[in-house]
């Protein structure tokens, strides 16, 4: 079982990097990657974020929503099907989430909650949080296996925004065409980081 | 579609003047959504790797840009501005689920392919960002103008890279042999790296690039 676990997790981290496969989380990964220090900080409530909401969707998804779920609830609940309304009660879960959040750090860790500023709200409107949610379902894993793929994606997203901000910082001091500069070779470098995260396919615990 | 949406709109005259033809013109080139203003990259890299998903979701990104912008900016006096976010939120995922549920019942394979990206249009920046930065600001009649227009500069790119990854990547262009036969008996071999991830980011940053040159945005 721990075996399996780690399996997914090398799976979501460099494999199927939900960044660099999926290409989830584009936007924010662009405006956010220019210094080290914010991308770190985004990334830390990135893989919070989805840590959160991944099992959170999964329980409502599996209790709630999908084919059948409220059985629980009586005979009547076997023949329901609510998945239509995923969409919206995941993106409801993750604001929720995210406001939730927003304030515990507020509460508790107000430094942790300066430094992530205005991006923490921003996360809400992530597609990498939606997007993991949505995918889990597609994948059809159980409970612990949605706890450690959020988790795991989360920090396969951080190490990409990370490493990005890390190129870029060096970037600042070459001398491209202009109208190269800025998003077009970031997006090239990106063609290239994801080239070096294929060469993890194939490896398998 | 470009010219078909175009000539719907004009007959309506008198609403269409020099000042909302610009609110359309503008983003398609000018301020493209995707290579200038960085909105609603993840969709344009993850369903182009041929013509017919691309096709669908520009549609489909129409559809709900152009609603969400209207919805919002008729309701843009009553939305609190402290929970504005959850609100449009609504709003969009209740439009995208439209598109959703018809997908599936009219073209369910293609559903399947999109597979999450219909859903994440949710969370497309182009819809929030236009939303936020437009309608809540202005008259229905120019939010959807301004819908519009962002979603043809997105259609744009989007059929661009689409078409440069399916025609590189597989020698067709909406699942038709474009590159003869002849060709591959004389050496010439598919670019198999077009139909991965990096080819997607590379394709676009090359777009990217010549967009700007063209058009003259530089960034620092």
């Amino acid at each position: 079982m721990i075996a399996e676990y780690v399996n997914i997790a090398m799976k979501a981290i460099f494999i199927e990097n939900i960044l660099l496969s999926l290409f989830l989380g584009m936007c924010s990964f662009l405006a956010c990657s220019k210094k080290i220090d914010t991308a770190f900080g985004l990334g830390l409530a990135v893989v919070f974020v989805l840590t959160v909401t991944a099992p959170v969707n999964w329980l409502i998804n599996h209790f709630l929503l999908r084919d059948g779920a409220l059985a629980w609830a009586g005979a009547w609940g076997a023949t329901v099907d609510l998945s239509f309304l995923q969409f919206i009660c995941y993106i409801a879960v993750i604001a929720a989430m995210v406001q939730l959040v927003e304030m515990v750090l507020d509460k508790f860790f107000p430094p942790l909650y300066t430094a992530l500023g205005i991006f923490l709200p921003l996360i809400a409107v992530n597609c990498a949080i939606l997007g993991t949610s949505l995918q889990m379902g597609t994948k059809g894993y159980d409970f612990g296996e949605t706890c450690v793929y959020g988790l795991s994606s989360g920090i396969g997203w951080a190490l990409a925004i990370v490493g990005m901000a890390s190129i870029r910082t060096k970037l600042q001091y070459s001398n491209l065409p202009a109208g190269l500069r800025g998003l077009g070779v970031t997006m090239i470098i990106t063609g290239l980081m994801a080239i070096g995260f294929m060469t993890f396919i194939g490896i398998k615990l | 579609m470009t010219t078909a949406t175009e000539t719907a709109a004009k007959p309506k005259g008198t609403l269409f003047g020099k000042k909302e033809r610009a609110i359309v013109k503008d983003p398609v080139w000018d301020n493209n959504p995707i290579t200038l203003q960085v909105l609603g990259i993840c969709s344009a890299l993850a369903i182009t790797t041929s013509l017919q998903p691309a096709l669908v979701m520009c549609i489909s990104l129409t559809f709900v840009l152009c609603g969400s912008n209207v919805i919002i900016s008729i309701l843009r006096n009553f939305i609190p501005n402290k929970i504005r976010i959850i609100v449009m939120l609504s709003v969009i995922s209740t439009l995208v689920i439209l598109v959703d549920q018809v997908l599936k019942a009219y073209s369910y394979d293609m559903s399947k392919e999109l597979s999450v990206f219909v859903g994440l249009i949710i969370t497309n920046c182009i819809v929030m960002g236009r939303a936020e930065a437009f309608a809540m600001a202005n008259k229905p009649w120019p939010s959807f103008l301004d819908g519009l227009g962002n979603s043809l500069g997105y259609s744009v790119i989007l059929i661009v890279v689409a078409f440069g990854r399916e025609l590189f990547g597989n020698g067709t262009l909406f699942g038709f042999q474009v590159v003869p036969q002849v060709a591959y008996e004389a050496g010439y071999t598919n670019m198999g790296l077009m139909l991965l991830p990096p080819g997607a980011f590379l394709i676009l940053g090359v777009i990217i690039w010549l967009q700007r040159t063209m058009s003259g945005h530089f960034e620092d």
